[in-house]
């Protein structure tokens, strides 16, 4: 009797344990589930890999809060629990590296994370003490993908990432841009230089990278991550004062933020897109996107039809 | 930085204002109490500033110096320096324009601040005091908690403001030398907090164009 009954209490108290979760995330998004994660092959190896990252740019840049350091690898949890992969960050991000490193140790993730990250100095001499200082922040053995932030000294940086990836110590090599700045330079580095991945900005708003870029992506088998999917927030902002059309039911969107997403990920070029959050509820959400149904061409065409119309 | 004009404030911004806040809601749990040691050290400036005693100046000077010193350590250089890269290169201006106080006002003696009598002096005096006492209630005001009160002697923005508030009451000739450093904070400060859609982003920036107005005019003497 006394066994059933202690079974009983921990049935209960552990019912009790999930509805206060359940109620302290408020309108939870259900949980994705990982097998269901759409992916996409990285160009150069056909890697698979799921088509929403996690971006720490501001959100995990929280220094020594224990608090919000806490906060952080909650979203991490959520993140992997849902079948996420990659995070993206940079020695740019403040804290960020190190908090994501924090996460990973306490998670036990290290093995579970795609690590991409950039390097950002010069001059480029300095790469290396950098490199080594963002490997040791996020506690990996090596990174799976470095990218030259902004291009910053992008002559001197590719050649040290080339030799990384030659010598096993790196996966693959990326450059990076965002809100549309030297494009003609990025494709100039995509049509001469071996690199696997490229990162720009696109989004329902900002689509000049779908003219050039993106089409010489599919062109070079180059793998696309695309930051800044919500303009940093604004362009789910200025879409909230709208509601969401009926018709996005068609391709499983139950808010705007999977609108914006799914529009992303669903253009052939785009190997995976990269929204920085800080809630839990918010990054499911996100996850939720890379499930079910996505837009096909003529749909595409009509949710950045209906969006320029708002 | 190339395209630079395609950059905007938010772009250089890195961390959120919840993470802002609540840095300086630890920074405030560490160091208590020097809260209680700078209130008191800014209540003897405004009794010195009243009396004028022989060595009121020296002692305003020096009681600014630690002031900047004590933000430059305590905050810029090991907090705020977790969540802004940028918070390095502010621990050294804070350090140097304690320096310049200690040099100019302590070592030298060539701050004699004047007393609060003229009207344009006694609006100097003014924002010291809005500095001292008004500053740690905009939190509070502006809906957080007293916890993350920014208190003069503790917090940069509160002793700036309190600094910019006190060098128009001191000669003319030491202007070109202490300003600047705290006209660049104002500037900095009321960007980010623009960035951050803080309420009292404009706070900074208004008590700096009152004191240039105040410099300017030359009759705070």
């Amino acid at each position: 009797m006394w066994h059933s009954a202690r079974i009983d209490r921990r049935r209960f108290l552990r019912s009790v344990s999930a509805l206060t979760s359940m109620l302290w995330l408020g309108p939870a998004w259900s949980q994705p589930s990982a097998a269901r994660v759409l992916t996409r092959a990285v160009p150069s190896s056909g890697e698979a890999l799921p088509v929403v990252g996690l971006g720490t740019w501001i959100t995990f840049n929280v220094g020594d809060d224990p608090v919000l350091r806490e906060e952080s690898a909650q979203v991490m949890q959520a993140f992997f629990d849902a079948g996420g992969r990659l995070i993206d960050s940079s020695p740019m991000y403040g804290s960020s590296q190190y908090v994501v490193g924090h996460g990973l140790r306490q998670l036990r993730a290290t093995d579970r994370v795609f690590s991409a990250d950039k390097v950002w100095v010069t001059p480029g001499s300095r790469g290396p003490t950098q490199i080594e200082a963002s490997r040791r922040a996020w506690s990996v053995q090596r990174f799976d993908l470095l990218q030259v932030h902004n291009l910053l000294a992008w002559q001197e940086h590719l050649p040290t990432l080339f030799a990384m990836k030659a010598a096993g110590r790196l996966r693959y090599v990326g450059i990076t841009t965002s809100e549309g700045r030297r494009h003609r330079e990025v494709e100039s580095i995509m049509a001469s230089e071996p690199i696997d991945f490229v990162q720009v900005t696109y989004n329902l708003v900002d689509r000049e990278v779908e003219q050039r870029i993106l089409p010489l992506a599919r062109e070079r088998r180059i793998g696309v991550i695309v930051n800044r999917p919500f303009q940093q927030g604004a362009l789910l902002h200025a879409l909230a004062r709208h509601r969401l059309p009926a018709w996005a039911a068609e391709v499983e969107c139950q808010s705007w933020a999977q609108f914006v997403l799914k529009f992303i990920i669903s253009h052939p070029a785009v190997t995976c897109a990269i929204p920085a959050t800080s809630s839990v509820a918010h990054v499911r959400e996100n996850l939720a996107a890379a499930t079910g149904r996505l837009p096909d061409e003529a749909m595409r065409g009509r949710m950045a039809s209906y969006v320029g119309t708002l | 930085m190339s395209e630079w004009w395609t950059y905007t404030l938010s772009d250089f911004l890195l961390f959120s204002a919840r993470t802002y806040y609540r840095l300086i809601e630890l920074y405030n749990r560490d160091v208590w109490p020097a809260h209680a040691i700078a209130l008191a050290g800014g209540l003897g400036v405004l009794g010195i500033l009243r009396r004028r005693p022989a060595w009121g100046s020296r002692a305003i000077a020096a009681t600014l110096a630690a002031s900047w010193l004590f933000v430059a350590w305590a905050f810029h250089f090991d907090r705020y320096a977790a969540i802004n890269w940028a918070a390095s290169f502010f621990a050294v201006a804070f350090l140097i324009e304690s320096l310049l106080l200690v040099w100019l006002g302590v070592v030298a003696g060539q701050l004699a601040f004047s007393a609060c009598g003229t009207l344009a002096s006694r609006a100097a005096c003014g924002l010291f005091v809005l500095a001292l006492l008004g500053y740690p209630l905009i939190a509070p005001l502006a809906g957080r908690p007293w916890t993350q009160s920014e208190v003069f002697g503790v917090a940069a923005d509160p002793t700036v403001m309190a600094t910019v508030g006190l060098l128009p009451l001191a000669p003319a000739r030491s202007h070109w030398l202490l300003l600047p450093i705290p006209l660049l904070w104002c500037a900095v400060s009321g960007a980010t907090l623009w960035a951050l859609q803080s309420p009292e982003w404009m706070v900074l920036p208004g008590a700096a164009a009152v004191a240039l107005l105040l410099v300017r005019r030359a009759k705070v003497r």
